[in-house]
């Protein structure tokens, strides 16, 4: 199993899987994380300023990164259809607006937003592995998975078992990200994208952070993603300028891109603005993409289409001209 | 040993806080000799946004409150601003350039007010309201309901008079309200903010700026999340009025048009400073169910 993982890192980077003892190694051997000066730099890029036509394309960039969220519940097949419909036209009024990225949902409702999606290229990302605990045993975690790629799932969002983690139990979280991992493969031989969940509001530190970031990518983590959304903190600008330097320098030891996404606590235009100026600063431009960057959101989408709206007629919109959700 | 001047720059009232303006902008406040006062903040339309936001938020909560309980809030605006006399009568004299007793007038004429609309809040469904007869086994209820966020841009004379004047009936009837002071007498309102804050009238009921009506006016004129405006403060300036009037009708809201010169507002108010800002709705229900 690690052998596969393995075969395309580089060497020393494949030896620190090799056993519990050189993983722990390599991940306690990673520079400690400034914690004053991660938040300070944070602070400091949220306050630059965007303005007119560079926070137009923001915003439709934004919404382009946008996995449409409901992780509720009370969800019902009408609401993921109504979410899937909103995913394609966002802004019903305007031709011109972007679909979002992706919806996001729990797996016994993949089939449904398939039917509403269809093949308008707006991606299915579905929450499995005992999504947002992660407490079941690992075969239901992977049958859990198996079962959301089989409805249709094009992206599946992990969740790491951070009872092991922070136990130190290192090659246990790996070795079920691999497990998950191969999950995710279809029989055509094709993979759904997996996204590697921390929970970093319970992960503590900054540090914890940098090491689950530099494992999940070890494992072969296509995307890693900062929180479920049912724990507080969610997403913060520094956790997420933490795990951005961390695909940034796993690009430079292997060649290899990584996506982050945030989720969870972003709600406001400004807020999603402050995130892609850091994408920029941080990992670089080449992540100002959907591909690589997504905001997890629910409530984003609504304000995002309310600058939008602002910035095309010169005047102030409200809740009333935007959907429930 | 002279005392250091306590310079004063006085902020906004937007949500129950007293932020700074968005802009970071200020500007001087004289009194009628011009004689400099304090520095009042500049609002720009950023921080008209945000009292937007402020005021919707609050509208479910103010409006579902019992008349009962606005009136009680209400009166208790007038209590606190009575404990506050001599601090709104020196504000009054500073701004209008009044003698000490007119400006008392003034400052009485204002706390009654709030008195009288206090009274209103619980009765005005009685006098506009209805029970409509109609061809069949149905009560037909006619009832006052608040129109929502209405923006309201205060006279630019009367500087706490006019100012609650216009406010006191909007809230009353259970709106919100997002005010621009009177831009070259703003003081008296944001003593009045200071009262409101300590008056147990959840934020983001009133929220009052303090600038320029010509420049946040037509912001909130055309914000599609207004539902009425209040053109007092732009008395006299027709082709303003005219402007903010279209800008208005985008999303038809209520517009209580500018008068050509500002009012005695000393007269006792007619009841459609109230009704104005007010919906009414018609309910069937059958009889004997």
């Amino acid at each position: 199993m690690t052998a596969t993982v393995n075969s395309r890192l580089p060497g020393e980077l494949a030896d620190a899987t090799s056993s519990d003892a050189s993983l722990r190694r390599f991940l306690h051997g990673l520079p400690g994380v400034d914690q004053v000066g991660a938040e300070a730099r944070a602070a400091r890029l949220g306050t630059r300023s965007i303005k007119t036509t560079a926070k137009a394309y923001a915003i439709d960039l934004a919404i382009r990164m946008v996995d449409l969220t409901t992780l509720e519940g009370q969800d019902t097949p009408g609401k993921v259809r109504s979410l899937a419909s909103k995913a394609m036209r966002p802004d019903p009024t305007d031709p011109d607006c972007p679909a979002t990225a992706a919806v996001c949902v729990y797996p016994d409702l993949v089939g449904v937003a398939k039917e509403t999606l269809g093949d308008s290229g707006v991606q299915i990302a579905a929450v499995a592995t005992a999504f947002p605990s992660g407490r079941a045993a690992r075969d239901i975690k992977l049958a859990d998975t198996a079962d959301a790629v089989e409805a249709g799932a094009d992206e599946i969002d992990m969740v790491i078992d951070r009872g092991a983690f922070l136990t130190g139990r290192y090659l246990q979280v790996f070795e079920e990200i691999v497990a998950v991992k191969e999950a995710c493969a279809r029989p055509d031989g094709t993979s759904a994208h997996l996204k590697v969940i921390f929970e970093t509001g319970e992960l503590q530190t900054y540090d914890n952070v940098r090491r689950a970031s530099w494992l999940a990518m070890l494992a072969g983590a296509d995307f890693i993603k900062t929180s479920t959304g049912k724990v507080q903190p969610a997403a913060t600008l520094p956790v997420t300028l933490v795990m951005l330097e961390a695909v940034r320098d796993w690009r430079e030891a292997t060649g290899q891109m990584v996506g982050v996404k945030p989720a969870g606590g972003i709600r406001t235009t400004k807020d999603a603005i402050k995130y892609l100026v850091m994408v920029n600063e941080i990992a670089g431009p080449d992540w100002l993409d959907p591909t690589w960057f997504r905001f997890g959101a629910s409530s984003l989408l609504n304000d995002l289409l309310l600058q939008r709206t602002k910035m095309l007629t010169g005047r102030y919109s409200g809740p009333d001209y935007v959907t429930v959700d | 040993m002279a005392r250091i001047d306590v310079r004063k720059t006085y902020k906004l009232y937007i949500g129950g806080a007293f932020p700074r303006s968005e802009s970071g902008h200020s500007y001087e406040v004289t009194d009628a000799g011009g004689k400099f006062v304090a520095n009042a903040s500049l609002a720009s339309r950023k921080d008209a946004r945000d009292a937007v936001v402020a005021a919707r938020k609050a509208f479910g909560g103010w409006s579902g409150r019992t008349a009962y309980n606005r009136a009680q809030i209400v009166y208790r605006i007038a209590e606190v601003m009575e404990d506050r006399r001599p601090q709104f009568v020196t504000a009054v004299r500073q701004a209008e350039g009044l003698t000490a007793a007119r400006a008392e007038r003034v400052v009485d004429a204002a706390i009654d007010r709030l008195v009288w609309y206090a009274g209103w809040a619980d009765k005005l469904t009685q006098v506009v309201g209805n029970a409509n007869p109609v061809a069949g086994p149905y009560f037909n209820l006619s009832t006052p309901e608040p129109t929502g966020v209405v923006a309201v841009l205060a006279p630019q004379e009367s500087s706490l008079l006019g100012l609650v004047s216009v406010v006191a009936p909007v809230i009353v009837t259970g709106n919100t309200a997002v005010v621009v002071s009177s831009y070259e007498r703003p003081l008296p309102a944001v003593n009045f903010a200071e009262v409101l804050a300590t008056s147990d009238v959840p934020g983001g009921v009133v929220n009052i700026l303090t600038g320029a009506a010509p420049t946040i006016g037509p912001w909130l004129a055309s914000h599609m999340d207004v539902n009425a405006i209040d053109l007092a403060g732009v008395a006299g300036d027709a082709a303003l009025a005219t402007d903010l009037e279209v800008a208005a009708a985008d999303n038809l809201k209520r517009v209580r048009r500018a008068p050509a010169a500002e009012p005695d507002w000393n007269a006792e108010p007619p009841l459609t400073a109230m009704t104005d800002f007010v919906e009414i709705k018609t309910v069937w229900h059958p009889i004997g169910v």
